[in-house]
């Protein structure tokens, strides 16, 4: 790995990166079975300077911003080179949102350049919003040969003969606009500078290493805090190499493990989830021998691993699991939401760890992660090197808000200084999650502050612990909220909880499900029993990263339901 | 080949057929996430059906955004 301490900025560490290992495989991309580019460090340095060349002809400098709107592939990251090697502002944005999101965003932003797949690029220019963008250029890969550009370039196309010109950053200068995903309609441009990203990759690969030959599966969006820092900047700084799929179907994503021998992935807890599910209905299937004999294994493996992961000898006892996964995975990576601790717990039996941390857009990436000394599956780990966490005003049983302060926290936010200063307080960053620390210095998160009720016994209740109780519930989805957080009522007492469930397609309310509802209930303490519940007929608003948008729900809810909705259980 | 309104026709049938809701419930203009009550992991099975029974193949993120049958339907016509 490089030495960061030595870098003053992105740009001139991922340089000396193409040039340390020019012979190693960086990028390799497959579009379901088929492979389209394998790079190695050396074949991306060729890629990227033509580009940056074209960017400084076309007068793209120091400071100017550009941003990026493409789904997880190879020209994602060359592009972004090609900017921080010009000394530019990147502004990678959610290629899920919509063309109306992206046209406001890029206006707050005041991006001078737009790098940005053909299909998003033909929704933007469809969008009655368009006419007045003030982007100066913009590059359209994969567009089709006679397809109408509306005035922008074409990537493939858009380059230059000779060195360009490297422009060297400083620490404190900005690298990244990166939008929040938080819930609220006000645009959320979390100003992050070199200094953040080049601490947050020493703290993370301390405990996480990579080196020439690790394999990181890039699944979630590149745009995303976690895809670019594991995905990209990672990687990139160790010598290690990415594997972009242009396919998020299970079965290409399960191919793909094998395939190319996977190192690392991160994945949400949803998809996390669907995995675990469909594991655990091919392991249902085995009979008789086989099945006593693969749980003696688990059982085996669970004994020899309660203190550490013992990657290798799982790997020997559980082989045909592990070959499932290519045989050379070493941990899968989660956050982002809460998650459930028997998918980790399950995991964690096969010999599979997966290393939940906690993090925030604010604060560069993660602040904790699991460092698996031991495995515990019912926190999000402890601070990462660097992260300095406390609780404010903490409750009787040490509840409080989450407060970070590190090299990794935001400068602000962008053009927004009443939020920035309601957000850092005496150079803290108020993370608005309710959290506590343990004995052994693991972070326990137990909700968001707004979302929390304080019962008239004096005692805090958050939705999302509750949620937990209902794991494995029969239904779509079901989320957990706090009845005057759905219909403010200027009053704390008499307040209840609310039980959300979205069913699945033609399935019914049944008799039986209300049983269900109940006895978990049950298992509740009386002053956290969900009162009652509601039936939603369309799915959750999420987040990029299927966090619950709870906000947005909330609204949506308020406008069509009232409390007279509510069944009592 | 077929042409458009075929193409779209055949849709709104695998669609109907695949998600097992009476046919006449759907519309050509309809949000199929919110018609069908689906995820975008489950859209992407119907987009595996939809690719064997037209030969074609349908890029994920060629129909990032899409959500009516209408577009759809346009999206693969092009491809046949």
């Amino acid at each position: 790995m490089l030495n960061l301490d030595q870098y003053s900025c992105l740009g001139v560490a991922l340089r000396d990166a193409l040039e340390r290992w020019p012979n190693e495989t960086c990028l390799i991309e497959a579009d379901r079975d088929r492979e389209k580019t394998r790079l190695t460090y050396s074949d991306f340095k060729d890629v990227a300077m033509p580009l940056s060349r074209a960017l400084e002809d076309a007068e793209f400098n120091s400071g100017d911003r550009a941003a990026i709107i493409m789904t997880n592939q190879s020209k994602w990251l060359i592009s972004a080179y090609a900017v921080f090697y010009r000394g530019g502002v990147l502004v990678p944005l959610d290629y899920k949102l919509t063309a109306a999101e992206h046209l406001q965003l890029l206006a707050h932003c005041k991006a001078k350049f737009l790098i940005v797949e053909y299909h998003l690029w033909r929704a933007l220019t469809q969008s009655p919003e368009f006419k007045s963008h003030k982007l100066k250029k913009v590059l359209v890969t994969e567009a089709p040969l006679k397809a109408d550009l509306a005035g922008a370039y074409r990537w493939e196309e858009f380059r230059r003969k000779g060195e360009p010109g490297f422009v060297a950053r400083q620490r404190e200068d900005v690298v990244c606009i990166v939008y929040s995903s938080g819930t609220g309609g006000r645009p959320k441009g979390c100003v992050l500078t070199h200094d953040n990203y080049l601490e947050q990759c020493k703290s993370l690969t301390a405990w996480y290493p990579f080196w020439p030959g690790v394999r990181y599966l890039s699944i979630l969006p590149t745009n995303h805090a976690i895809d670019f820092m594991v995905g990209f900047i990672g990687p990139f700084v160790c010598g290690a190499c990415v594997v972009h799929l242009r396919t998020l179907r299970p079965e290409f994503v399960r191919d793909a493990f094998v395939r190319y021998k996977i190192t690392y992935v991160s994945l949400v807890p949803m998809i996390l989830k669907n995995l675990e599910r469909g594991l655990r209905a091919k392991l249902d299937e085995l009979r008789g021998a086989k099945r006593f004999l693969l749980r003696r294994m688990i059982a085996l493996n669970k004994w020899l691993t309660r203190k550490r992961p013992r990657v290798s000898l799982s790997r020997k006892l559980l082989s045909r699991v592990h070959q499932g996964f290519g045989g050379e995975l070493r941990a899968m990576f989660t956050g982002g939401a809460f998650m459930e601790p028997s998918t980790l717990q399950f995991f964690y039996d096969l010999g599979i760890p997966v290393a939940n941390g906690y993090g925030l857009t604010e604060a560069g990436t993660s602040l904790t992660l699991n460092d698996l000394k031991p495995f515990r599956a019912d926190t999000v780990g402890k601070p990462l090197p660097g992260v300095e966490l406390r609780i404010l005003n903490p409750d009787t049983e040490g509840i409080g808000e989450v407060a970070v302060r590190g090299k990794t926290v935001m400068s602000h936010y962008l053009d927004d200084p009443e939020l920035t200063a309601q957000t850092i307080v005496d150079g803290w960053l108020l993370t608005g999650d309710l959290g506590r620390f343990d004995g052994s210095g693991h972070l326990q998160l137990f909700g968001r502050k707004k979302n929390m009720i304080v019962t008239e016994g004096g005692k805090n209740i958050y939705p999302e612990d509750i949620e937990t109780v209902f794991e494995g519930l029969p239904v779509k989805e079901y989320c957990i909220f706090a009845a005057n957080y759905l219909w403010p009522a200027k009053t704390l007492s008499r307040e209840m909880l609310v039980l959300l469930l979205r069913l699945e397609q033609n399935q019914e309310f049944t008799s039986a499900l209300r049983e269900e509802l109940i006895t978990r209930n049950r298992r509740l303490p009386d002053f956290k029993r969900v009162g009652g519940y509601l039936l939603c007929g369309k799915d959750f608003p999420r987040t990029a990263s299927m966090k619950i948008k709870r906000t947005v729900l909330a609204e949506e809810l308020r406008k069509i339901l009232d409390r007279a909705a509510l069944v009592e259980l | 080949m077929p042409n458009p309104d075929q193409t779209l026709t055949e849709i709104l049938n695998l669609a109907a057929a695949h998600f097992k809701v009476s046919r006449e419930k759907l519309t050509p203009d309809d949000d199929f996430f919110k018609t069908l009550g689906i995820d975008s992991l489950q859209t992407l099975d119907l987009l595996t059906r939809l690719e064997h029974h037209f030969h074609i193949e349908l890029p994920d993120y060629e129909l990032q955004g899409v959500s009516d049958f209408r577009t759809l339907a346009d999206r693969i016509q092009a491809r046949l």
